[in-house]
């Protein structure tokens, strides 16, 4: 029976970048913990030797042929930017190097 | 005149276009009229853009008067698009705030196909944000109502193309099944939807919101417009690596053969899982008239019994918000869309978390929270490494199933169509509504709904749903054909019996203030 | 604050150090990882972008299969085998220059795994280098940081994007984790980065430019107390941009993780920045949440399941090797031990091979390479391969030497004409004017002026002492600015001096 803490609901909204509020916080606590438990059913399907589907349709090794292929303009490309500076995406400053 | 125009099929629309007995500019101005006098209440529609129709109809009147041949068996029909499919021309906001506006610098694959096909679309329709929800309440834009009963949800998330089909204000929409999307606010709007085979129609340019699961389709009032609008739209694209590079499965063919009503030797399967608790007894009683009337139809009806079903419903809710928790990570309003708290003193990664707060709905953010924490370290094997060995035994209970029938029935969805707010608050009730549509998506193979009269405890539209094995998406159209022929027969179109609405005037939705820039 | 260094000889008697090295390859294919976009460096921003690279809502990646190729051929020649069956994974975390905020690579299933590759060091060693494998994945955009004192990330007001770079197919190559190199550690870490720029380069399937970052090193390492086979706390250094720089970076590491473990201190496990200028490491920002980037397989590409076929048509594309052709040239160009290690450590080999391979002969390929080219590069302060001038260009003007057209002297004037940029040989050769004047008329003219100004060397040759006509060929080909066919000036000389 899976257990949500706050803190570990802080931890997920934070790998996920959402800036939740305290109320949030209590809230997706106990809906997750509400909704882990019901879907931890599938844990108790035996089916460890059952290899797993990642994909429904059985496709391999589908490429294409490395040509150019024309895309957007810069204009095109920029079009939906908040900001821009130089042909660039303008951003706020980033903390570090990841 | 209008008004006989908006009740045809986009069969006769297409037919009496092309033989100029009409125009494609007269009939798109006629559901034009027709939204501008019902969409106040139903708010099928997000944007409509009545300049670029009309033009785009001039185009196909133009091509048919110089003596060319259409350029499709649908060319200059009306179509609405669910506004999860990138427009050039128009917004593509995937009912969410964090998209308000955004115009995409391209045309997804099925959108070009339609252009192509000389489909005129009037506009993009409201759905439940990125595609998350059961009854298009959790649009960012206001809930879409239910032309059956202005109280009651459309379903979801597709709740606006399934209502602007059945408020007459187009033959044909566009709309994306991941869980049921398409075939669970058909049903409760009394419409046809349908599911394509996984691969079938491309998802370039559709905003991914389960990449493993998503599929576009067709929408429609009858299952002849649906297999049409399928042809147009199906077919192998270069540009999705899932596309299944092999011709469409002949769905017009299938759908004209249906209607002869003859279904002796088609073996069909009861799926024995999807009844009980949990169905509301008028849409089961309506959901066993049709498997009798199946029967009628000359088809051998058995009892078959998939057992991982009952697992379906937790898996996808493990798989989906996984994969929607990724594809979802784009939302950050460092490229495009919404962008809040820049004061040029936060930081990019303060700014991304604060936009996409402000940004994302809480069904939306619900589902990322719970996909993080399946693809975590720790919880990845025990949630979502299991749920994908579900969905293998998913596809192998299928695979054992069309070894015995040629197609599988169930209801479309265990009830009809609810009121509004009634599930809002209760995220599990909710998830219950895509409760017989989901090991469809899981398995990749092909199904629709098909109306199947009213309840008799409620007086509202039940689905049924034929499920079909992958690429024999037409064996689904031809059983539905029979039967709708058939119900038709015996009950008139239920479409035509959706109330007039021009008289309904509901306030226009409120569209939240969008802080920020 | 400066890290406090253990001394070398020190750290060596009392620790074994541990390496992990990891090499990002940009491949030069012709468009990017998963779309057409062109893969170009140096563009203007944001103008070889498309839906997929940029990230956009319902965008889709579709695989380059001339991508695919490439990794197969690097993992043949690395040895590797190339699974049956590989899928590509996402790897979820958020940063501005990567647009779909994850990054599609391989985790659990690379296409090339447990290869071996064999290292020459600088001192004639070999040793060799196991291979825990090589997968595909994209490259990110790059950042440019505006507003700090140096375009630095500290200080910063704001970032510019430009995504030309992203979904750039990427190649990166693991090692297994290699122990027992001592006191060599520092230098096996710079010919194993050697010997891959080289195999890369003879594959063809990267432009191996440390400099521009195609080729791009990480250095992990660690330290093992002498005596103890369990690894110590690793640190992974990047912004290692030259082969120098691997060499200079882990032996610095080395010394500083000593002296925190010898002052009783743990070493962090982090990432670490080298700085050319200072030859030192320092700390990355410590990351307040561990890392989890919750991979999971990439929906949006099928598997990719290589055929026995497919491999071995692949197989059979494979070039000579470096290691291969250095076992040939020993023997064909006789060369000692000593000879072919000063080749391969002035990087001179696979261009005098090419050199042959364009016509010229062995022994003055050798000559020019090492000598004349080794010089420019010096005094450039560049790699020799990264001279502008192709073997084909230095065999042309060694034919042109053979063919009696041109002097040594010349040849050198039209080699600096194609490393200043004017040209191939014979463009050079008119241009500058540079053919040899054996013109009998002007030659005898020149004879004579430089035997009037030198009266007393004439008289000594007329006296028999045919040496002194060196001294006047000497003045001619001064005079001439040594255009003068140095051989028909001496037989002038003698027949004036005739006694
Ligand atoms: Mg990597
Ligand atoms: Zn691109």
């Amino acid at each position: 029976m899976p257990t949500i803490s706050r803190d570990e609901v802080a931890h997920l909204a934070r790998l996920a970048r959402l800036a939740v509020t305290e109320e949030e916080l209590d809230l997706f606590a106990s809906q997750l913990e509400m909704i882990l438990t019901s879907v931890a059913r599938v844990s108790e399907v035996a089916a460890v030797d059952i290899p797993p589907t990642s994909h429904a349709v059985g496709l391999t090794n589908v490429f294409r042929a490395d040509a150019p292929h024309p895309g957007l303009t810069q204009q095109q490309a920029l079009s939906g930017a908040y900001a821009t500076e130089d042909g660039r995406f303008r951003v706020p400053r980033i903390l570090d190097e990841s | 005149m209008t008004t006989e125009l908006t009740r045809l099929s986009a069969a006769d629309l297409a037919g009496r276009i092309h033989a100029r007995d009409t125009t494609a500019v007269e009939v798109t101005q006629a559901h034009l009229d027709r939204i501008a006098a019902v969409d106040r209440a139903v708010h099928a529609f997000l944007y409509v853009d009545a300049d670029a129709a009309l033009a785009a109809a001039a185009a196909v009147d133009n091509r048919l008067r110089c003596g060319d041949p259409p350029a499709s068996p649908l060319a200059g029909v009306p179509l609405a698009l669910k506004d999860v499919f990138a427009t050039v021309d128009m917004p593509t906001t995937c009912g969410s705030r964090i998209l308000q506006g955004w115009r995409p610098p391209y045309d997804a694959t099925v959108t070009r196909r339609l252009r192509e096909a000389g489909v005129v679309i009037l506009g993009k329709t409201n759905m439940d944000e990125f595609a998350m929800g059961s009854s298009t309440e959790n649009s960012a834009y206001g809930p879409t109502r239910n032309p059956w009963d202005l109280d009651r949800v459309p379903g979801g998330s597709g709740g606006g193309s399934a209502a602007a089909v059945a408020a007459f204000q187009v033959p044909l929409a566009i709309g994306t099944d991941t869980g049921g999307s398409i075939r669970q606010p058909s049903a409760v709007t009394g419409t046809v939807g349908v599911k394509p085979t996984y691969g079938g129609v491309s998802r370039y340019g559709l905003v991914a919101f389960s990449s493993s699961l998503d599929q576009g389709g067709p929408v429609a009032r009858t299952v002849l417009d649906a297999a049409l609008l399928h042809e147009v739209i199906g077919g192998y694209d270069a540009l999705d690596s899932t596309s299944i590079d092999a011709p469409v499965p002949p769905v017009a063919q299938a759908a004209r053969a249906g209607a002869a009503g003859d279904l002796a030797g088609v073996r069909v399967g009861v799926v024995s899982q999807f009844r009980g608790e949990g169905y509301q007894p008028g849409v089961l009683r309506a959901f066993d008239v049709a498997v009798s009337r199946l029967r009628e139809l000359g088809a051998h009806v058995i009892e078959v019994s998939c057992r991982s079903f009952d697992h379906a419903l937790p898996a996808y809710y493990l798989i989906s918000p996984s994969e929607c928790s990724s594809n979802l990570a784009r939302f950050d309003g460092m490229r495009y869309g919404l962008r809040v708290g820049d004061d040029s003193s936060r930081s990019a990664e303060e700014v991304m978390s604060l936009t996409r707060e402000a940004g994302f709905g809480p069904e939306v953010k619900r589902r990322i929270m719970l996909g993080t924490y399946a693809l975590s370290a720790g919880y990845y094997d025990a949630y979502y490494g299991q749920a994908q060995r579900v969905r293998t035994l998913i596809i192998r209970d299928f695979a054992a199933a069309f070894e015995r029938v040629d197609v599988l029935v169930s209801p479309t969805a265990p009830t009809t169509a609810f009121r509004l707010g009634e599930r809002v608050g209760d995220p599990l009730a909710m998830y219950l509504s895509d409760l017989c549509t989901i090991p469809v998506n899981l398995a990749g193979n092909a199904a629709l709904s098909v109306p199947a009269g009213l309840s008799d405890d409620d007086g509202l539209p039940v689905g049924l749903q034929v499920m079909a094995p992958a690429l024999a998406d037409d064996r689904a159209y031809r059983v539905a054909a029979a039967y709708e022929v058939a119900r038709n027969a015996a009950d008139g179109p239920l479409a035509h019996r959706v109330p007039d609405l021009t008289e309904d005037r509901l306030p226009p939705p409120s569209i939240a203030e969008v802080v920020g820039r | 604050m400066t890290a406090v260094l253990m001394d070398y000889d020190e750290v060596l008697e009392r620790f074994e150090p541990v390496l992990g090295l990891e090499v990002h390859v940009e491949l030069s294919t012709a468009t990017k990882m998963f779309c057409g976009c062109a893969n170009v460096f140096g563009a203007p921003p944001n103008t070889h972008v498309c839906p997929t690279c940029l990230g956009l809502p319902g965008s889709l990646p579709v695989l380059n299969r001339a991508a695919v190729e490439s990794v197969m051929r690097i993992g043949l020649a690395l040895n590797c085998s190339i699974a049956a069956w590989c899928q590509f994974a996402r790897k979820n975390y958020f940063y501005p220059d990567m647009p779909k905020n994850f990054q599609i690579s391989q985790y659990d299933e690379p296409i090339a795994v447990h290869g071996s590759v064999e290292v020459q060091l600088a001192d004639g060693s070999t040793c060799t280098v196991d291979i825990e494998r090589a997968h595909m994945e994209e490259d990110t955009g790059k950042s440019l940081h505006v507003g700090g004192s140096t375009g630095r990330i500290h200080g910063a007001s704001h970032s510019l994007l430009d995504y030309n770079r992203a979904g750039v197919p990427l190649i990166e190559i693991v090692t297994k984790p290699i122990v027992g190199a001592g006191a060599r550690a520092p230098a096996l870490a710079r010919a194993y980065v050697t010997a891959l720029r080289d195999l890369l380069r003879a594959l063809d399937v990267s432009d191996v430019r440390m400099d521009q970052g195609s080729l791009r090193c990480d250095a992990n390492v660690s330290l093992m107390p002498r005596g103890s086979s369990t690894f110590g706390t690793r640190t992974e250094t990047k912004n290692v941009n030259s082969l120098r720089s691997v060499e200079r970076a882990v032996r610095h590491e080395m010394g500083r993780q000593a002296a925190v473990l010898a002052s009783g201190g743990e070493v962090v496990q982090e990432t670490r920045h080298f700085d050319e200028a200072t030859g030192t490491t320092s700390p990355g920002r410590r990351k307040e949440t561990s890392e989890d980037y919750r991979y999971f397989p990439e929906p949006d590409l099928v598997p990719i399941a290589p055929s026995a076929e497919w491999v071995q048509r692949l197989r059979a594309t494979l070039p000579e090797l470096p290691w291969q052709r250095r076992a040939r040239v020993r023997v064909e160009w006789s060369l000692s031990d000593l000879e072919l290690r000063d080749l391969v450590n002035a990087g001179a080999l696979d261009l005098i091979a090419a050199t042959v391979d364009a016509g010229a002969p062995a022994e003055q390929a050798r000559s020019w390479w090492v000598s004349y080219l080794s010089q420019q590069a010096n005094s450039r302060g560049v790699e020799l391969a990264d001279l502008p001038i192709t073997p084909e260009q230095v065999a042309r003007v060694i034919a042109l030497v053979d063919a009696g057209g041109l002097t040594n002297n010349l040849a050198r004037q039209v080699v600096d004409g194609i490393l200043a940029g004017e040209g191939e040989p014979d463009e050079v050769v008119a241009a500058r004017g540079l053919a040899v004047v054996s013109d009998d008329a002007e030659l005898t003219a020149a004879v004579e002026q430089a035997l009037a100004a030198h009266p007393d060397v004439a008289e000594k040759i007329r006296g028999g002492k045919v040496a002194a006509a060196g001294a006047i060929v000497g003045a001619v080909m001064k005079a001439t600015s040594g255009q003068a066919n140095a051989q028909r000036v001496r037989e002038l000389v003698l027949a004036r001096c005739a006694p």
